[in-house]
C-alpha cells in the first residue's frame, strides 16, 4: 500500500522523460528541479529515449509520476505510444504528465488518450507540483 | 512618489552579474588604453569589428534558417528566399537526419520532413540545389555529429555541378560539444566525435579553403540557460579544444583559424549584448595571437552569426515577437555580425512559416537601407557605458574560463555533465524569476492579456513525406551497385579504426550512394555510442 507520499510519508516519485529524437531539454529539466526543490524524489531519463525504455525505467523505479516533454511536434504519437505501452503492462494507474510544444487543439486528444495533465510551454512550476500533489494525495487515501 | 523613489533606489543587475551604475562618466574609462583595449575597426584587438570598413563596404549576410519536407519543398523555399534578396542559405535537417537515422529507420517515425528537410543520400542533396549557383552563395549546413557526411554530399552536390571545391563558400555547424550541452544531436563519444571535427578541418584547409568547417554555437547554450558570460567562456573553451585537436595533428594556427566561425545568442539586455561582442572580438583576438601564436590577423578575428534568441521569443502575443526580432536585429548590426539568422515571430513554437520568415528578412533589409546602421563602424565605440562595460565583461569572461580549465578542460567537464549540469541550473533560476516577475517579460508576467486567444499554428506536418522519402529510398537501393556501396563502407570502417582521415572514404562511401543510415551504422561499430550523464 502506498501512503500518503506527500505528507510526510514516502517521497512522491517522478520520472521525467524524453521519449524520441527531439533534443530541447531545458524544459524537461526546469520542471525536474522544480519538483525535486518541492521534495519529490526525481529521475531524468536523459536524451532520445524509446517508449519501452520510459515504461522499463517507471517500472524499475516503482514512480507515481511519468513526466514527458516534446517540443519537436510529434507528441501525439508518442503520447498515444506511451499509454498503449501502460496500459498493457498493467501501469495504467500511472499519473502521466505532458509538456513542451503542445497546441490547445492537440488537448482533447491528449485527454482522451488518458493523459492526466497537460503542461504547454509556459506553464507555471508551482501549477505543476500542486497537480501532482494534489491527485497523489486524493489517490492514495483511496487505496 | 513613494513608488518613484523606490524605482530610483532599485539596484540594476545584469544577468552577467554585473550592476550598472546610473550614470557614466570619464572616470569610468579612464584606465583604458586605446590602442590597446579599443583600437581601430580591423586591427588588432579588433573590439570595434574584425573589418575596417564593415557595413560600409558589405552588409552583413541575411541568412534565414529554412528547409522542411522533402529537398523537393525544400528547394522551392531556397528558391523564393534567394528570389526576395536572401544572400545565402541556412538549411534545416529534420531530427531523423541530424540523429544519422534513414527515414525507414524506425525510430524515425513521425519525424521525418517535420523540423527541416530530410536528407538519406546523395541525390536527396542533388535535388534540394538544383538551380541554386553553389559557387555564388554561402551554404551553412544546420547538422553536427554527421556533418562529415553531409560535407562530402554537398562536395559531390558541387562536383557534380561543375564547380570546383576552391570556390565553395559555407558553413557546417558541426560543433558536438555544445550538442552535449544543448540541442541534444549527438551520436558518438566524445573523443571520436573530436577527432572527426579535426579530420574535416584538415580536409578542408587542403581541398576547400573557402569552407568553414566548424561553427562555434554559444547560442545553443545560451538557449539553454547560460548566462551571457558563460555563453562567451564556454564557446572559446569548445574553441580552444577544438584548435588544439587539429594543432595536434601538425597545422599551423594560421592554416585554420581564419576558418573558425561562431554563432551567438542575441537575446537580453540591448548594451549587455553589444559590449559581449566587443569583449569576445577582443578576447578572442588575445587567446589566439597569444596562447597560439597567431601571425596572421585574419586568424585573431572572431568571425560570427547571431540574430536568433529564440529563447527571448513568447507564445503569448506572438506578434511581439516580431518587434523582439527587430531589436535582436539592431543588437545584432550594432555588435558588428558578419551574418544575420534573425528568428522569426513564429520560432518560440515552429519552424518559421513563410510570412514569418518573409517579415524577418524585411527587417534587416530596413534596418540596413533606411535606418543608417551601414553609416559607420562601432557607432557605440566610445560611449563611457559600453566601453566600461565591454572591460567587466571581458574579465568576467575570463573568469569563467578558468573554471572550466579547473574542471580539466571542455571534454571532461563535459563528459561529467558539470557544464549540462550548470546550465540547467541557470535555466532553473531563470525560470523561476520569470514566474515570480523579477525578471519582466511582456505578455507573460507583464501586460498579461487574460482573453487573450493564444492558440499556435504549427507547421503542417505533411505524412506523405515519409513515404516519399522511403519509397525513394527504397528505389534508388535496389538501383544503386550495392558491391560499391560495401567496399566503401569498409573502407570508411578502416579508416575509423586508425588515425586515416575519414573524409576521402566518406566521399567516396556518399558517391557509391551509401546512405546516412548505413555510413552512421559503421561509424556507431567503431566509436560506440555517447552516454549522457542524467545527474540533475
Amino acid at each position: 500500500m502506498i501512503k500518503n507520499r506527500s505528507l510526510g510519508g514516502k517521497k512522491i516519485r517522478v520520472v521525467i522523460a524524453k521519449p524520441g529524437l527531439d533534443g530541447h531539454d531545458v524544459g524537461a529539466k526546469v520542471v525536474a528541479l522544480a519538483l525535486k526543490d518541492a521534495g519529490m524524489e526525481v529521475i531524468y531519463t536523459g536524451l532520445h529515449r524509446t517508449i519501452e525504455e520510459i515504461v522499463k525505467t517507471a517500472l524499475e523505479e516503482d514512480v507515481d509520476v511519468i513526466g514527458i516533454s516534446i517540443y519537436s511536434g510529434a507528441h501525439l504519437a508518442l503520447s498515444k505510444k506511451l499509454m498503449d505501452r501502460l496500459k498493457n503492462m498493467g501501469l495504467a494507474d500511472k499519473m502521466v504528465l505532458i509538456g513542451g510544444n503542445i497546441p490547445q487543439k492537440d488537448v482533447e486528444k491528449l485527454e482522451e488518450y488518458g493523459v492526466n495533465g497537460i503542461f504547454p510551454v509556459g506553464s507555471k512550476l508551482d501549477n505543476i507540483i500542486d497537480f501532482i500533489r494534489k491527485r497523489i494525495d486524493v489517490r492514495d487515501e483511496k487505496k | 512618489m513613494k513608488k518613484n523613489n523606490a524605482e530610483e533606489q532599485k539596484t540594476v543587475v545584469l544577468e552577467s552579474g554585473i550592476e550598472v551604475k546610473p550614470v557614466y562618466g570619464p572616470e569610468d574609462t579612464k584606465g583604458l588604453n586605446f590602442d590597446e583595449k579599443i583600437g581601430h575597426p580591423g586591427e588588432y584587438p579588433f573590439t570595434r569589428g574584425i573589418h575596417p570598413r564593415m557595413y560600409r563596404k558589405r552588409p552583413w549576410t541575411m541568412r534565414q534558417y529554412s528547409g522542411f519536407g522533402t529537398p523537393k519543398e525544400t528547394n522551392e523555399r531556397f528558391l523564393w528566399l534567394l528570389e526576395q534578396g536572401q544572400t545565402a542559405l541556412n538549411v534545416a535537417f529534420d531530427l531523423p537526419t541530424q540523429l544519422g537515422l534513414d527515414s525507414d529507420d524506425p525510430f524515425a517515425e513521425e519525424e521525418v520532413g517535420r523540423v527541416g528537410m530530410a536528407i538519406d543520400m546523395l541525390e536527396d542533396l542533388e535535388e534540394a540545389f538544383v538551380d541554386i549557383p553553389i559557387d555564388k552563395i554561402s551554404t551553412a549546413l544546420t547538422i553536427n555529429p554527421v556533418a562529415s557526411v553531409l560535407l562530402a554530399m554537398y562536395l559531390v552536390v558541387a562536383e557534380k555541378q561543375g564547380i570546383p571545391w576552391d570556390q565553395i563558400r559555407g558553413t557546417t555547424q558541426n560543433d558536438i560539444l555544445k550538442e552535449y550541452i544543448g540541442r541534444g544531436t549527438w551520436i558518438f563519444p566524445v573523443e571520436p566525435s573530436i577527432r572527426m571535427i579535426g579530420d574535416m578541418v584538415e580536409f578542408c584547409s587542403q581541398n576547400v579553403p573557402k569552407f568553414n568547417p566548424f561553427s562555434v554555437c554559444g547560442y545553443h547554450i545560451r538557449e539553454s540557460g547560460a548566462t551571457p558570460i558563460q555563453e562567451m567562456a564556454y564557446a572559446f573553451e569548445i574553441a580552444i579544444t577544438y584548435i588544439q585537436e587539429v594543432l595536434g595533428r601538425g597545422l599551423k594556427i594560421d592554416d585554420f583559424a581564419g576558418r573558425i566561425a561562431f554563432n551567438f545568442d542575441i537575446h537580453g539586455n540591448i548594451w549587455e549584448q553589444v559590449a559581449k561582442f566587443r569583449a569576445g572580438r577582443r578576447l578572442w583576438a588575445k587567446i589566439v595571437k597569444e596562447r597560439f601564436g597567431a601571425q596572421n590577423p585574419r586568424s585573431m578575428t572572431l568571425r560570427m552569426i547571431a540574430g536568433g534568441g529564440g529563447g527571448g521569443l513568447t507564445v503569448q502575443q506572438p506578434e511581439n515577437n516580431i518587434v523582439r526580432g527587430a531589436y535582436y536585429a539592431l543588437i545584432s548590426a550594432l555588435s558588428g555580425t558578419q551574418t544575420m539568422a534573425l528568428c522569426s515571430y513564429d520560432e518560440a513554437y515552429t519552424i518559421p512559416s513563410k510570412k514569418a520568415a518573409l517579415i524577418s528578412l524585411r527587417t534587416m533589409q530596413i534596418l540596413a537601407d533606411e535606418m543608417g546602421l551601414k553609416d559607420t563602424v562601432d557607432p557605440l565605440g566610445g560611449s563611457y557605458y559600453i566601453e566600461w562595460l565591454t572591460e567587466k565583461m571581458e574579465k568576467k569572461i575570463v573568469e569563467c574560463m578558468q573554471k572550466v580549465e579547473d574542471m580539466g578542460g571542455m571534454v571532461k567537464a563535459v563528459q561529467e555533465g558539470h557544464i549540462q549540469r550548470e546550465v540547467s541550473h541557470q535555466a532553473y533560476l531563470r525560470e523561476k524569476k520569470i514566474q515570480s516577475g523579477e525578471i519582466p517579460k511582456i505578455g507573460v508576467n507583464k501586460y498579461v492579456m487574460a482573453e487573450e486567444q493564444t492558440e499556435i499554428e504549427l507547421h503542417p506536418f505533411n505524412t506523405k513525406v515519409a513515404e516519399e522519402q522511403k519509397k525513394k529510398l527504397g528505389r534508388i537501393k535496389a538501383r544503386r551497385d550495392y558491391a560499391g556501396v560495401k567496399e566503401a563502407l569498409i573502407g570508411l570502417k578502416k579508416a575509423a579504426q586508425t588515425e586515416e582521415n575519414v573524409m576521402p572514404h566518406m566521399l567516396k562511401a556518399v558517391k557509391s550512394y551509401a546512405t546516412l543510415g548505413e555510413i552512421t551504422k559503421v561509424l556507431k561499430e567503431v566509436f560506440g555510442e555517447f552516454k549522457e550523464p542524467v545527474g540533475l
